[in-house]
């Protein structure tokens, strides 16, 4: 179970603060999204969440199974299952997008005690995953995202999140420079890593990906804070009567 | 391994012995006084039973450089070397070396037992002196079948490879003939005193129409560790033959001697090719500074035959100070050199380095693709030229240089001279310089990789054109070496 409880965060190098008092539940088997207008903090959470060091965490908490992540590095709140499938994905130029996913399926297995994949095991893995999300097998062995349109680029996120297994998966605007056919695809991942064992935050400015990828719940997030949590209509609400009912509303 | 045992027994009764005999004795027994002058260069060549022709060669050097000055054009700061202070014949370190293990710096061992080197090597790599019997070592580390099939099949092919000196005894109209000829001795300061008091190194000349059948570069990694400061290598590939060689070893070696200054002579004549690849990492000193060794190397390779080829790979992780351009002439019509460098700096470490193209004859082509990466407080150079003389019609090279930064306090600069003195050369150079960005090592860090990983994924992607040069057999070895060397680089 992910819990945020009161998370007030800076930019670590302006006193700009963005989240004011952000509290969130979101218990395993489920997924929440979270809805809002432009600025109001939500890829900050997303960020703040996988540990980049561009903010500053001045007050609350973040519990993932009751243990908090504040003060871990990155790559071991990834050893925890934590998994941001990002709104840009980073260009690594020289490296394959096979050696991206065995380096990082194995750093993960051994900061989690489990043995490395062997080179067979890890490509019929590698196989089966990217045909599922509809990746080219040729595709993996271009550098990571060099040149890859905006949709490789999301379905790239998440055949790394599929290899990964994480336990907490966010994804910030996966939606965004996807087209229709894309959009599903993507979705149809996402969806097939729903399971009992897995909590999902899906961040997005849109009720269309909601469509495919259907939330437990909604949260509105402005001003830094959650100002309206609702079911999956509330998605729908908002579609039609936009975010201005939260654009004056002081925090 | 069961085999192991064997295989030592086998190689006491074979002809590895001599190589050990051969080598080790008289390093062992003599060293001349400190200092240089014309009777300490006899005494080289006295030791070595030298015909009287290398003997004047040798003074012929000395004479030369005693004239000469150390070059300062190079962008590297160190306090002056006094050359009356050194020892110019006999290796110290064979009376002074660590008695075990627990003697050396704590820092190698642990790159060591990074890099995965066996127990028996490390000691070999650190100098350890022990009263077991050498040659079972070397037989752990590359068997003895890699040895001998490899004395068989090169002799059966015709391929000459042996020390300079035994080319001397053996084969001295060979050496008479090609030494000091791409390389003359009094090129520059540290090739005129390389010149005059070389100790030793290897030679290799592969026959007309030979395709040498092995690389030769297994072999090479247990010769290499009692080469001395003074090394002198040259290679001919006779007509239509091809070589491929591969110096240096990935473990750090532990060295006595601050002051390196090798020769290199590469000799390609008609449609020959010779493929010459380098991993150089010697000690760059602590953390602070201190110490490392001061690598002044000469190294250049004559397309001296039309349609000839000569590629230099250098992967550049060690040393204090490197001062090293292998260069090509392209003097054979339609002649083809390459060079592809990896150069990574750390800590107090200055690289000066590049590569010089000389295009004489007639359509001939060059490419040069070179990999920086600074970190710490390192200054890394990239200093070459291209040039394309009045006769040299229809040259073409390709330059790419790119620099790639870790850190703020480091700093990687590219020098490029381009010199056309025929209308017809075509020229291009392309340069970038980058910072690993923290954007690029978050996104690395949030799918599991450690910040060290993250790290040497990004670097070893950077130089990927580069190693992709790489005999296969070396390529893991020196990834793995690439991110160990920028270690602690970040954060």
């Amino acid at each position: 179970m992910l819990e945020i409880k009161n998370l007030h965060v800076k930019l670590a190098d302006e006193d700009k603060v963005i989240l004011k008092g952000l509290d969130l539940v979101v218990p395993k088997g489920e997924v929440h999204a979270i809805m809002g207008p432009n600025g109001s903090g939500k890829s900050t959470l997303a960020y703040v969440l996988a540990g980049r060091e561009d903010y500053e965490v001045i007050d609350g908490d973040i519990l993932w199974n009751g243990e908090s992540i504040l003060e871990m590095e990155p790559d071991e709140r990834a050893a925890k299952g934590v998994f941001l499938a990002f709104q840009y994905p980073m260009e690594i130029p020289g490296v394959a997008g096979l050696t991206f996913l065995r380096t990082a399926a194995n750093a993960v297995r051994k900061k989690r005690g489990e043995a490395e994949l062997s080179t067979p095991d890890f490509m019929k893995l590698v196989k089966a995953k990217a045909a599922a999300l509809n990746i080219d097998f040729e595709m993996l062995k271009r550098p990571v995202n060099v040149g890859f349109s905006g949709g490789e680029k999301k379905r790239s996120e998440i055949l790394q999140m599929a290899m990964l297994e994480p336990s907490l998966c966010v994804l910030d605007e996966t939606d965004s420079g996807l087209d229709i056919d894309a959009l599903k695809v993507v979705s149809d991942g996402v969806n097939a890593l729903r399971g009992p064992d897995r909590a999902m935050l899906v961040i997005t400015h849109y009720q269309r990906l909601l469509n495919h990828i259907v939330p437990d719940k909604v949260h509105v997030l402005a001003h830094g804070r959650i100002q309206r949590t609702g079911g999956k209509e509330l998605a729908l609400e908002l579609e039609k009567s936009g975010y201005a009912e939260y654009a004056g509303k002081a925090a | 391994m069961p085999a192991v045992q064997e295989t030592i027994e086998q190689v006491r009764k074979i002809d590895v012995d001599q190589y050990k005999y051969g080598f080790e004795t008289n390093i062992e027994t003599v060293k001349a006084p400190k200092g240089l002058n014309e009777d300490i260069v006899r005494y080289i060549s006295e030791r070595k039973s030298e015909p009287e022709w290398m003997l004047a060669w040798r003074l012929d050097a000395y004479r030369r450089w005693r004239a000469m000055t150390e070059p300062t054009w190079a962008k590297v700061h160190y306090p002056k070397i006094d050359f009356e202070d050194l020892y110019y014949y006999a290796a110290p370190k064979s009376s002074e070396g660590p008695k075990s293990l627990d003697e050396v710096d704590p820092a190698i061992l642990e790159m060591y037992e990074k890099l995965g080197v066996p127990l028996k090597e490390r000691e070999i790599l650190a100098g350890v002196k022990s009263d077991k019997p050498k040659v079972a070592v070397d037989a752990v580390i590359d068997s003895v079948s890699v040895v001998t099939t490899f004395k068989d099949e090169l002799r059966k092919a015709g391929v000459i490879f042996c020390s300079i000196s035994e080319a001397l005894r053996e084969h001295p109209d060979l050496v008479k003939k090609y030494l000091g000829s791409v390389v003359p001795q009094s090129d520059n300061f540290y090739a005129a005193l390389n010149s005059a008091v070389f100790s030793d190194g290897s030679f290799v000349y592969v026959p007309e129409g030979v395709r040498c059948p092995m690389e030769l570069s297994t072999y090479f990694r247990i010769n290499e560790r009692e080469t001395g400061q003074f090394e002198r290598t040259l290679i001919i590939a006779d007509k239509g033959a091809y070589v491929s060689y591969l110096e240096g070893c990935t473990a750090p070696m532990r060295d006595e001697n601050q002051l390196h200054a090798a020769v290199v002579e590469l000799i390609a004549l008609d449609d020959a090719e010779i493929k010459y690849s380098t991993v150089q990492n010697w000690y760059p000193g602590d953390k602070n500074g201190k110490g490392g060794i001061y690598n002044f190397v000469t190294k250049r390779g004559d397309c001296r035959g039309r349609d000839s080829k000569i590629s230099w790979t250098q992967v550049e992780t060690g040393s204090a100070i490197t001062w090293k351009y292998p260069s090509c002439i392209l003097r054979g019509d339609n002649s083809r050199g390459e060079f592809y460098s990896i150069a990574v700096s750390n800590g107090y470490q200055q690289v000066d380095s590049g590569t010089k193209m000389i295009h004489l004859g007639r359509n001939t082509s060059s490419r040069i693709i070179s990999k920086g990466i600074a970190a710490g407080h390192s200054q890394n150079t990239y200093r070459g030229l291209v040039s394309a003389h009045r006769k040299a019609t229809g040259a073409r090279n390709f330059t790419n240089c790119d620099s790639l930064l870790i850190g703020d306090k480091c700093g990687a600069h590219t020098v490029p001279y381009i010199e056309a003195k025929n209308q017809t050369a075509h020229f291009e150079h392309e340069a970038t310089t980058s910072k690993i960005s923290d954007d690029m090592l978050f996104y690395c860090m949030q799918r599991g990789l450690s910040q060290e990983e993250a790290v040497a994924l990004v670097v070893n992607g950077f130089v990927r054109d580069v190693l992709q040069q790489l005999p296969m057999e070396f390529l893991a070895e020196t990834q793995k070496l690439i991110g160990i060397s920028l270690e602690g680089s970040v954060g």
